[in-house]
């Protein structure tokens, strides 16, 4: 063993269950995986299979206005974090682990500048003061490939089209140096130009950082230059896992064959005559 | 074609600006009333209910003091007391009305069922069986009418709470590891601010008519302050006589009133508050 753990995340026989009136539906059902550091690790299946709720199991997050309860075990740097109180998780959150979503037009406060939404973030984990943040803010702006950041920073959200609003978000999740990054659906939202500048710029922060990532999708065209390892979930299970190239190369599970085959590909485009 | 869009802010932009001219004159009234009023309002003549002449512009009252001067300074203690009051519904229902909505559950059930008793009482009744059992002061009775607006101002702020607070930016910071006190003041509130800029409005010309009513019966501030509520009662039976003694005062009461609803009329159309 080196110095170093072999795995930053633990996460064995998760389940998640939603009750809604007393009536309650299990959605994630007893998963196990393990991310590595520095690892990109993706989660593979359609809308319903319980991946975003994986994902935001390891946040401890729960959708607003409904009660979900969480068991198993999730291990992040063996810290046990269903163990945790709410405020030590709140330090965990955005410190350690940090989150994109899905769409970033909804996803910043319309009525803060984009600056202050980074500064607040700063100041609130690693308590500098409001200069020293502003400062690092525009460094964070920057790094994302947003240009004049030193004037932009002053600027609200609905000045900044989709793609920009994703990078502004990203420099809000990267700001504190997490170890883990977990980006739900970053590019659903947005055109598909701007989607493979935003997976790039993921990309390069990943290797910057040393962070790892938990790349959440539904589109296994996302996934393929983007990670390592993939989990494919059906139904609150994973159904199959495997490094990237052997799992395209060879499906085992008829899901994930279903999946591959559904990525719409030019030579299979035919017209009947 | 152009114009068919921008008619309605304009519209609204016109209705904010004259009810905010009107605002300024009551606002001048309530803080500097009785620097501007031409006579002391308790200093009573002979000259009863005159006229108006070149020196009592609006005339006097059955024991000959000025009209006009009684108008400014019995307008300065309602305009006190309604804002006085309203600033409390205010507090109190932000306080409310953001705890309910935002925690939801248990403690949105037990404050709103709370605040239904209070909202199911006719707010007359309510406001001058307080005002009986505790005495007719100015301190009781801004109490009573902002306890009687609170359960309306906590429902006007609790309605949006309830959508906004399931906003992907709520989410978003929880995810960044911010608390949800700050969460709840800093990323949900500001997002209903103009409904309840609207409703504080209404609320405010719902208001001056409590005020005014309650002191009509004879439960406002006591005698000889003037207010426009007792000025009408105590003008009431010789309107025949000298009818600008009870015009004067209903005047200034429509006129308040008004004031509040151009404002949120205007506010309303300006901040497209009708179409979330």
């Amino acid at each position: 063993m080196t110095g170093a753990p072999a795995t930053l995340l633990e996460v064995r026989d998760l389940t998640a269950t939603f009750s809604r009136d007393g009536v309650p539906s299990r959605v994630v059902n007893a998963i196990s995986f393990d991310i590595a550091p520095g690892e990109a690790v993706g989660f593979v299946g359609e809308s319903g299979s319980g991946k975003s709720v994986t994902a935001r199991a390891v946040m401890r997050l729960a959708p607003e206005g409904s009660s979900i309860e969480w068991g198993g075990r999730i291990r992040f740097k063996g810290q046990e974090l269903l163990n945790l109180t709410e405020r030590e998780m709140r330090d965990v959150r955005g410190r350690r682990i940090a989150m994109v979503f899905q769409d970033p037009m909804a996803s910043l406060n319309p009525v803060m500048s984009v600056g202050q939404q980074i500064d607040d973030m700063l100041v609130r984990h690693t308590g500098v003061s409001a200069r020293a943040a502003r400062k690092r803010t525009v460094e964070l702006l920057s790094l994302v490939g947003i240009r004049d950041p030193q004037i932009r920073a002053d600027d609200f959200p609905h000045q900044f089209s989709g793609g920009m609003r994703q990078r502004v978000l990203i420099a809000i999740a990267v700001s504190c140096q997490p170890d883990l990054l977990i980006a739900d659906e970053p590019t659903t939202a947005l055109d598909v130009t701007v989607q493979a500048q935003i997976l790039r710029l993921l990309m390069r922060l990943r290797r910057e950082l040393g962070m790892a990532l938990m790349l959440i999708t539904h589109d296994f065209g996302v996934i393929a230059g983007m990670v390592e390892r993939v989990y494919v979930m059906h139904g609150g299970n994973i159904v199959e896992a495997g490094e990237v190239d052997a799992l395209f190369a060879e499906p085992k599970h008829a899901y994930t064959q279903a999946l591959l085959a559904a990525v719409p590909r030019i030579e299979s485009t035919r017209r009947p005559a | 074609m152009s114009e068919a869009p921008t008619r309605p802010r304009s519209r609204g932009q016109l209705l904010f600006t004259i009810g905010i001219g009107m605002l300024i004159a009551l606002l001048v009234i309530a803080a500097f009333g009785p620097l501007i009023a031409p006579y002391n309002p308790s200093t009573t003549s002979p000259n009863s209910l005159a006229e108006p002449t070149a020196a009592h512009w609006l005339g006097t009252d059955s024991i000959g003091r000025d009209l006009l001067s009684r108008l400014i300074v019995g307008g300065r203690s309602t305009l006190i007391i309604t804002f006085a009051a309203v600033a409390l519904a205010l507090g109190a229902g932000l306080v409310l009305g953001l705890t309910s909505g935002y925690l939801g559950g248990k403690v949105d059930l037990t404050i709103m069922r709370l605040l239904d008793v209070v909202f199911a009482f006719p707010v007359f009744l309510l406001a001058i069986a307080v005002v009986a059992a505790l005495g007719p002061t100015v301190r009781n009775l801004i109490l009573t009418i902002a306890i009687v607006y609170t359960p309306a101002m906590a429902r006007v702020v609790r309605g949006p709470v309830l959508s906004v607070k399931r906003w992907d930016h709520v989410e978003a910071a929880r995810s960044v590891g911010v608390g949800e006190f700050a969460i709840a003041l800093r990323h949900v509130l500001p997002m209903v601010v103009s409904p309840i800029l609207v409703q504080t409005s209404l609320i405010l010309a719902n208001t001056i008519f409590t005020v005014t009513a309650l002191s009509f019966l004879g439960l406002g501030p006591p005698p000889p302050d003037p207010n426009w509520g007792s000025m009408l009662a105590e003008a009431r039976q010789f309107m025949e006589l000298a009818p600008l003694t009870v015009i004067g005062p209903a005047v200034a009461i429509v006129f308040a009133s008004l004031t509040f609803i151009v404002l949120a009329n205007g506010l309303r159309e300006m901040l497209d508050v009708g179409s979330r």
